[in-house]
């Protein structure tokens, strides 16, 4: 039942609507970029802002940098557990936060995600490359935090795998599981047919991969170089002698203006810290549930750089 | 280049319909999350809802459990009952989550369908001598219908909304572009994924609100006034006089 002025409402409501849809469509910014903040340099203190992802492995490796300091008579900040890159790069690139505990694929692909290198040292200065004004990666360390294809040793025994290319011998097609958007990263299923010949399926686990791993139902996974399963559960990670995989080294990311202040310090930590130490961290946090303070304190005597 | 007309491009690109994740195979997969669970809840709401509307007892529980069951997160539900019930038991745990989230409007519609029912009718169903099971079927169940469906159709668009987060527990659905593109950083990708669980959201609710209509009983619709088009109003004016002729001319 329209009413004369049912009508005109609807109309104008219509034209609001369709003038509002076409406005949206003129706008030319990408209203998902990063804000570009210029000028925001830090008030000149002398005090080291340091920030953490909110993942128990970057934190401990944080807490490290920030005793480090500390042993060194620099005054610390600890800014721990901000959250994903969209939520503290922006903060990094304006100076608010002076250091951060990195990986140098990951951030690179944060960065460029065309860039086709994948051994650690080419990532590393590629990211260099990649990294905006204001920013400077410091000294890379071995240990990694990376993706693997890794499979249980039951399985590895059973079909004589220790390479990604052995898994083209199992009988019945593979399944990897992993987090979702590794389907279409350049080291996820589409490049191990590339570079290896190998068929995989896959399923998009996320945070149940590791579960879902042990439990068959798949049989391959990407299990993060770093994760403490690597010592408390019977999984193996295939070799991958091609470089495959985006080497994701730990690297701090420093403001330029700080970088010579904390170097020497920092580049001694990440000398020392080796390809197996975060396994060893993480499982002190999980297993033994040990504070990030203590474990870090532990790992600095132990490795006398405190 | 806009948003918009990137995620137009992405929709409308000829990969959309290859491999695992073709839109066509989200599709169905959405679908078959809905409908399973909508159905289920009917089967538990639409039965207990009519039970409430019949009897009148058990209102006001009815309205409290279905108020604290609208509250309850579903994405948090749904991750709970994973963890609970295990990685072999995804699709389980993310049914009972939809199921939950369908009940409450489910419930209300078979309910307030059956309260709505001018008691005056019931009784004179009663007084022509229809058993209790007659007056339940022939007259409530029939006259309830609208508001029924008005339920159903609450319900359907809630779980069409929610099914989105199925893709977080690698059960596909339109959720998936979204899931996979914001770490990928393709908003492109996130924004056609949205933009598809909305149309699919507005032709469902299209579809539901026809079926609305047609629900109403043929008698409700016609002693509508207006409910007639003029020229079948105007056949049936002319009808009714012709009507008493014959009556009144056989008396004498």
């Amino acid at each position: 039942m329209f009413t004369a002025r049912k009508s005109r409402l609807a109309l104008i409501g219509g034209i609001g609507l369709a003038a509002s849809l076409v406005l949206a469509g003129c706008a030319s910014s990408n209203p998902l970029d990063a804000p570009t903040d210029e000028g925001g340099e830090s008030a000149g203190s002398d005090t080291i802002v340091i920030g953490s992802q909110a993942y128990y492995s970057n934190e401990i490796i944080a807490e490290i940098y920030a005793q480090a300091l500390e042993n060194a008579d620099i005054t610390v900040e600890r800014e721990f557990n901000i959250g994903q890159r969209d939520a503290y790069m922006p903060d990094l690139e304006s100076g608010a936060i002076d250091l951060f505990p990195e990986y140098t694929g990951n951030l690179l692909e944060f960065y460029d995600d065309s860039a086709d290198v994948t051994s650690p040292e080419d990532v590393y200065t590629a990211l260099q490359d990649a990294l905006p004004e204001g920013l400077t990666a410091l000294d890379y360390a071995e240990a990694s935090d990376q993706d693997t294809y890794t499979v249980t040793k039951e399985f590895a025994e059973a079909n004589d795998l220790t390479t990604i290319a052995d898994l083209a011998n199992v009988s019945e097609k593979p399944t990897i599981g992993a987090a979702p958007e590794f389907e279409q990263r350049p080291y996820g299923p589409a490049g191990a047919k590339e570079l290896y010949g190998v068929d995989l399926g896959f399923s998009a686990t996320g945070d149940t991969t590791l579960e879902a791993l042990l439990a068959g139902e798949i049989q391959v996974a990407d299990i993060y170089s770093a994760d403490p399963a690597f010592e408390t559960e019977e999984i193996v990670a295939l070799e991958d002698p091609e470089n495959l995989i985006l080497a994701s080294n730990v690297v701090p990311i420093a403001s330029s203006d700080v970088a010579d202040e904390v170097a020497d310090v920092i580049n001694a930590v990440s000398a020392a810290l080796g390809a197996d130490d975060l396994v060893a961290l993480g499982v002190q946090s999980t297993v033994d549930e040990k504070s990030p303070e203590d474990i870090a304190k532990q790992w600095l005597e132990d490795n006398d750089l405190l | 280049m806009n948003v918009f007309a990137e995620a137009f491009a992405w929709l409308f690109s000829p990969e959309r319909l290859e491999g695992q994740y073709a839109l066509p195979v989200l599709l169905g997969q959405h679908l078959f999350y809905t409908v399973i669970s909508v159905l289920i809840a009917a089967v538990i709401a639409v039965p207990v809802g009519w039970l409430i509307g019949h009897t009148g007892r058990g209102r006001e529980v009815a309205v409290a459990i279905s108020g604290a069951a609208r509250a309850v997160p579903s994405f948090g539900l749904m991750v709970l009952l994973v963890l609970l019930l295990g990685v072999l038991r995804v699709p389980e745990a993310a049914t009972i989550t939809f199921v939950l989230l369908a009940i409450p409007s489910l419930l209300a519609g078979a309910y307030t369908g059956l309260e709505a029912i001018d008691r005056r009718v019931i009784d004179a169903a009663r007084a022509t001598g229809m058993t209790e099971w007659q007056i339940f079927w022939k007259v409530e169940v029939p006259l309830g219908m609208p508001l029924l469906v008005g339920g159903l159709r609450a319900a359907t668009l809630q779980v069409i909304a929610t099914v989105t987060i199925a893709a977080y527990v690698n059960l596909g659905g339109l959720g998936w572009p979204i899931i996979q593109g914001i770490p990928l950083r393709r908003f492109d990708q996130v924004l056609g994924g949205a933009i598809l669980v909305a149309v699919l959201a507005l032709v469902a609710d299209m579809l539901l609100a026809l079926a609305q209509r047609a629900a109403v009983p043929g008698g409700i619709r016609a002693a509508k006034p207006g409910s007639r088009t003029p020229r079948a109003a105007r056949r049936a004016a002319a009808i009714e006089p012709a009507a008493a002729e014959p009556a009144t001319a056989s008396t004498t």
